[in-house]
Formats: C-alpha cells, structure tokens, sequence
C-alpha cells in the first residue's frame, strides 16, 4: 500500500477516537514544545555572550600579568605583576598585527563629587583604549594625546558614575575629587551595559594613564594591556606576536615560563558560554526526557489500539495484507500522531519562547533548523515507540484474529 | 471441460490444547473445478470452518497436500499466502467482517489498495462493485449505517472487487433473515452464473439447495459428496412477498 494512502488511514483512525489521539498527542506536544523552548533559551543566552563579547572591542586582545600555565597561582614575587608601560610601548612599536595598543592601571579611590561619594574602580588608560574598546563620549569629549602627555587631570566618567554622582545634570565641565586630588569631568561615556560575566562596564573613571600614574596609584607595575589586532583574521597572529613580543620585553630565556597571559576575546567568553552551554543541556535533557514520556504515551496507547483492532487486524490479513503492510500500517499511524504532536509542539514552543523571553527579559531565539529537528526528532521518537505495538500486530495469527471478539 | 480449482488430498488439521489433541480434519480428500458452487455442510464442530480456512490460506494442514489453481500452497510464505488471499481468493464471513466506522466504499477499496492498484482507479472498481451488489447507493455509508444484508453485501463486493478464482463464504446467511437469506443466494448464483467458483458453509438446507453440490461434513471427514437441486433464488424471491429492502 502506498504511503499516502496509509497516512489517510491513518488520519482517519486518528479522527475516530479523537478525544483518545489528542490526549496523546498532547504528551508529545509538551514534550516538543519545552524541547523548543529549552533550545531558544538556549541559542539565545548563546548569542547574548556572543553580543557582549562583541561589546568589549575591536578585535581586543589582552595582556594581563602572572602566568595560566602554573593554574593561577604564580611563582616567586618577582614574575607576579610585571606588566609595565614599557611593555606597551614595546608592543605598539614592534607588532605587525597590532593596531593600538594601551595600557590599563587600575585603582580604587574615593570619588568625590557632585552629589557626594561614591566608589568605582580607575582606570589609567591610554587615548587608544576608546578605539580599542569602540567607546565613545555621550557628552563633552574624550581626553587627548596631548592631555596624556602632559599628565592633565582630567577624567571621563561612566556613565554609572555619572548618574550616581549628577543625577539630574551633565557633569561635564564639573570638578571631582579622587583621594583628594581634583579632576576636570571632560566627557561622559556611552552605555556600554554589562559584560558576560555580569559585571558593569559603566561603573568606572577614566583618566590619562600618566596622571594616574603619578597622582594616584604611584606604581610602576600596570594590571592589563589591551590591543587591537589589525582585523578579525589577524587575531591569532596577534596573539602569537604579542606572546612572542612580551617574551622579548621580558628577556625570558627559552626554558621559562611565561610570566603574563594573553588572551582574546572568545577565550574570555570560554567560561561563561561553557556554564551556558552546561545548563542548556541540562535543560534540554530534562525536556527530551518529557518527550521520551510522550513517546512512551503513544506506545501506551497503539497497544491498546492494537488489541481493540485484533479483528480489524485479522480481516485486513485475510483479504490480502501482508506483515509489512499492518506493521507500516501501525507505525504510519504513531509517526502521525507524534509529528502532529511534533508540529504543535513546535508551534507551541515559538510561543513559549516569546513569553519566557518577555517574562525573564532573556533574549530567546528560535532557529529555523530548531523545527525541522524537533518535528524529525518526534516523528523519530513515534517511529520507535509505534514500532514495538505495529510489530505485535503484524506478528497476529489472522485466523485468531479474525476470531476474536 | 471442467478444469480443477482447488485440489486437496489427504488433508488432515490437528489442534493441540494442552495435553490433548483435537483431529478438526481428518484425511479429507476434495476436489472443486472451476464453476462449480458447492455447499459444505455438518454439524457444528464437524471442522467445516477448518477446512475453510485451509482452503483460504489463512491456516495449513497438518498433514496432507493443497493445490490452489495449480500451486502447491504449502511451499509458499507468508507474503505468497497474502498475495493468494488477495488475487485468487475472496472471503465472506458469517459476522460480515467490515472495518469498522469505514465507509462501504473504503472497505471495498482495502483489497485493491494492499494489491498496488492506484487509490483513484481502486475507488472506482470499488464502486463497480458495489453497484453490482445493488448497494450504489450506500457508498460513503458505515458498517453501522446499514442492515445485515446490506453489510452482507459490502462485504461480497470486496470478496468480488479483485476478481478472485474463487470466493470462500463461511455462513455468510447465518446472521440474516430468510428473505435476505435468498437475496444473498440470489446474488451468489448470479456470480455463478457468470463463471465464479463459490463454496458455501452453511448448516441450512434452504441455502443448500441453491447450490449445485453439497458435502457433509461429519467430526471432520467427508460423509458424503452429492449433486444438490439448484433450485433458483430469483425465482424463490419473486415468490416471496414484497418487503421493504432489508
Ligand atoms: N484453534 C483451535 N484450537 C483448538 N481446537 C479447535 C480450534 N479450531 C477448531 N477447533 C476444534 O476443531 C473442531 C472443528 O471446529 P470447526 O472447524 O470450527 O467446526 P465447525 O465450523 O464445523 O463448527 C472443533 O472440535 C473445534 O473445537
Ligand atoms: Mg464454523
């Protein structure tokens, strides 16, 4: 018998006991529909971190202090934090890959200013940090070369530092005090929102690394070099160059180890995107298995419609069907009701996924590819629980069959 | 010319119930040519449901040999026996054996569909055959929609509809009122008429007598092999008082 004609059949068995084939059905559409969602909450956390990754700059690469190969913990106090403005310099100068290069002096301070305290970290940086990190002032300016040069206390505030302190007022041009020092406010940042791991970007002060240097950390030791590698291609020779170039910077001989960690930003989104991919598969695993009991619901229900059509069974064998016709027919029968269920379920996912993306904030996606696997999947799921009933009924003696009642 | 249908020799059935064993059949010989229209009669228990299922492959003997049109049916599996059943053999049973909440057409369609013919062309053989049936009226109707005798006669018109060599009935009036009893003799004996082989079960002299041979059955052996009167249901039903189509 031709595949069509057995979907019709078993279209019409489905429309004879219809309350029977929607409670079915209804456990594969769960099923499908949380498998669905799961993946949209997946995909979309997915590109979430992606997009923040982004966020942080232009093809970013970065040097920090102390050795990953020895597990975080470094050896003797003189290769802990050896970053210093040389480095940077030496970078800028001798990379090919390298397009901007600045370096980073992070403190802590007490700012005073406008409507009173507040705490956020300060960041001595170099005029290439704004290329590097694709930033740019909301109002007023950012500081200049020359303001670098000649150590100008001047900042560039956050745009959470912003709030915090002028609530309801542009703070450019307003004064600010850092440990006692006073600062010019020259330009207020771009939102730039948080990162993947959830911490503020906003949250900061940005003065010329010179002026942080000598007025506030009084360090020579800088926490980060950040650069920017020519285009995305080029990122892994950056990469490579820069190990290679701070190796030289810091004359180590062949047998050390490194002192420093250079790191782009797909390895700095590694951890939260593989604690995302943990949960989202955690998740799936919990949905596939209610469309496992879906799928154990349609088994449920074909061996009861296989011993309620013993008779059926029978009469169809004696006028000419063959084993495989009444396996197919029954298998037939499964894969329609699941990849009904499949279908709904997808439709019903779709709009899951809006509403827990409403709901959480949670950006959701579903992908196209998201229905085809999920309408394959159950229709697989219907094969293989459709197949151990649609077996028993071709595997029936048609004379018992036909005899009973 | 009478050339043989169905040839069975020395054909014995046993059952196995437990310890025991029950002999249904015991080395039966029977030969049917084509044309003929034969009623198989006997006691219940006689074996005559056996020996029916026998010669409509739905059961092998456990001794003995079978010819069907010319094929020696015990070499066959169980695709060959299905394909028998659907090209050579037509069924009629004493409980009608419809689908269920199966229109008459889609139930006359069945044969054909498990035989590859195409779903159109099966539809439209299958109303051919109910028309032939009288039932062109009835098609899109459910077994439950309808009468015994118009069940009865759906269920004819998909034992007809693949053209079979012979058409196997087990009480097929066994359910039915007298005068639908002669009605569906009536349409057997038009079949007859046009060349079909029939062998009929049935316990009822009166439906005996519209066949051409009958043979007894007696704790499964042949008693007896005899010509019958072949009285004319068309006849009998013109007699018969005017009802409402039953
Ligand atoms: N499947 C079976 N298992 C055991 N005994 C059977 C089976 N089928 C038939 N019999 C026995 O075989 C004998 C003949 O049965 P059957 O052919 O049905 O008789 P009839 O149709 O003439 O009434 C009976 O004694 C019956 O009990
Ligand atoms: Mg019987």
């Amino acid at each position: 018998m031709k595949i069509l004609a057995l979907v019709r059949m078993a279209l019409g068995s489905m429309l004879r006991n219809k309350v029977r084939a929607a409670l079915t059905v209804l456990g594969v559409v769960i099923g499908v529909a949380s498998v669905v969602v799961m993946i949209a909450v997946g995909l979309g956390a997915r590109s979430d971190i992606e997009a923040k990754v982004e966020n942080l700059g232009v093809h970013m690469i970065v040097v920090s202090a102390g050795s990953s190969t020895r597990g975080g913990v470094s050896g003797g106090a003189g290769s802990f934090n050896r970053l210093t403005v040389d480095d940077a310099v030496f970078l800028d100068e001798e990379a090919e890959s390298i397009t901007a290069v600045t370096p980073v002096i992070s403190t802590m301070a007490p700012i005073v200013g406008g409507a009173g305290n507040w705490r956020a970290p300060i960041q001595g940086v170099d005029t290439c940090y704004f290329t590097i990190r694709a930033w740019e002032a909301a109002s007023g300016r950012l500081f200049t070369d020359d303001e670098v040069r000649n150590r100008r206390k001047v900042v560039v505030l956050g745009h959470t530092v912003a709030e915090a302190l002028w609530p309801d007022q542009d703070p450019v041009g307003q004064r600010i005090r850092l440990r006692n020092v006073q600062f010019e406010v020259v330009g207020v940042l771009d939102a730039k929102g948080q990162t993947a791991d959830g911490s503020d970007q906003d949250d900061v002060v940005l003065s010329p690394y010179t002026t942080v240097q000598t007025r506030l950390a009084g360090r020579q030791f800088i926490g980060q070099i950040l650069a920017s590698a020519a285009s995305k291609e080029a990122v892994p020779d950056a990469l490579a160059e820069a190990k290679t170039l701070m190796r030289e910077s810091h004359r180590l001989s062949a047998g050390e180890d490194d002192d420093f960690t250079v790191r782009d930003q797909t390895q700095m989104a590694a951890t939260a995107q593989a604690t995302t991919n943990t949960m989202t598969l955690l998740l799936s695993t919990i949905a596939g298995i209610s469309l496992l009991v879906g799928g154990i619901g349609i088994m449920n229900i074909m061996l009861v419609s296989v011993s309620e059509r013993t008779r059926e069974i029978g009469i169809r064998r004696a006028i000419g069907a063959k084993r495989r016709d009444i396996l197919l027919q029954f298998v037939v029968e499964s894969v329609v009701l699941s990849g009904i269920g499949g279908l709904l379920g997808t439709g019903l996912g779709f709009v899951g996924s809006a509403v827990v993306g409403r709901i959480t904030g949670w950006a959701t996606e579903v992908a196209p590819a998201t229905v085809l696997l999920a309408v394959g999947f159950s229709m697989a799921v219907g094969a293989f629980f459709g197949f151990y009933p649609a077996r028993r009924a071709s595997l029936l003696d048609p004379i018992e069959a036909l005899r009973h009642e | 010319m009478a050339r043989p249908l169905i040839e069975v020799e020395g054909v014995s059935r046993a059952f196995h119930v437990g310890e025991s064993s029950v002999l249904a059949l015991r080395h039966v010989d029977l030969r049917v040519d084509e044309g003929e229209m034969i009623a198989v009669m006997g006691a219940s228990g006689s074996g005559k449901s056996t020996l029916m299922n026998i010669l409509g492959c739905l059961d092998r003997p456990t001794t003995g040999r079978y010819r069907l049109s010319g094929i020696a049916v015990e070499t066959l599996d169980d695709d060959a026996l299905a394909e028998l059943r659907n090209h050579v053999l037509g069924f009629v049973f004493q409980g009608f054996n419809l689908i269920p909440r199966t229109t008459a057409v889609e139930n006359v369609t069945l044969p054909l569909l498990y035989a590859h013919v195409p779903p159109r062309e099966a539809r439209e053989q299958a109303i051919v055959a109910l028309r032939r049936v009288g039932l062109g009226d009835r098609l899109e109707h459910q077994p439950n929609e309808m009468s015994g005798g118009q069940q009865q006669r759906v269920a004819i018109a998909r034992a007809l509809v693949t053209n079979p060599r012979v058409v196997l009935a087990d009480e097929p009036t066994g359910n039915l009122d007298s005068r639908t009893t002669v009605e569906v003799m009536a349409l057997f004996q038009d079949l007859n008429h046009l060349g079909m082989t029939l062998v009929i079960v049935t316990h009822e002299d009166d439906v005996a007598r519209y066949c051409r041979r009958v043979l007894m059955l007696r704790d499964g052996r042949i008693l007896s092999d005899h010509p019958a009167a072949h009285g004319s249901a068309r006849d009998d039903l013109a007699r018969m008082p005017a009802e409402e189509d039953a």
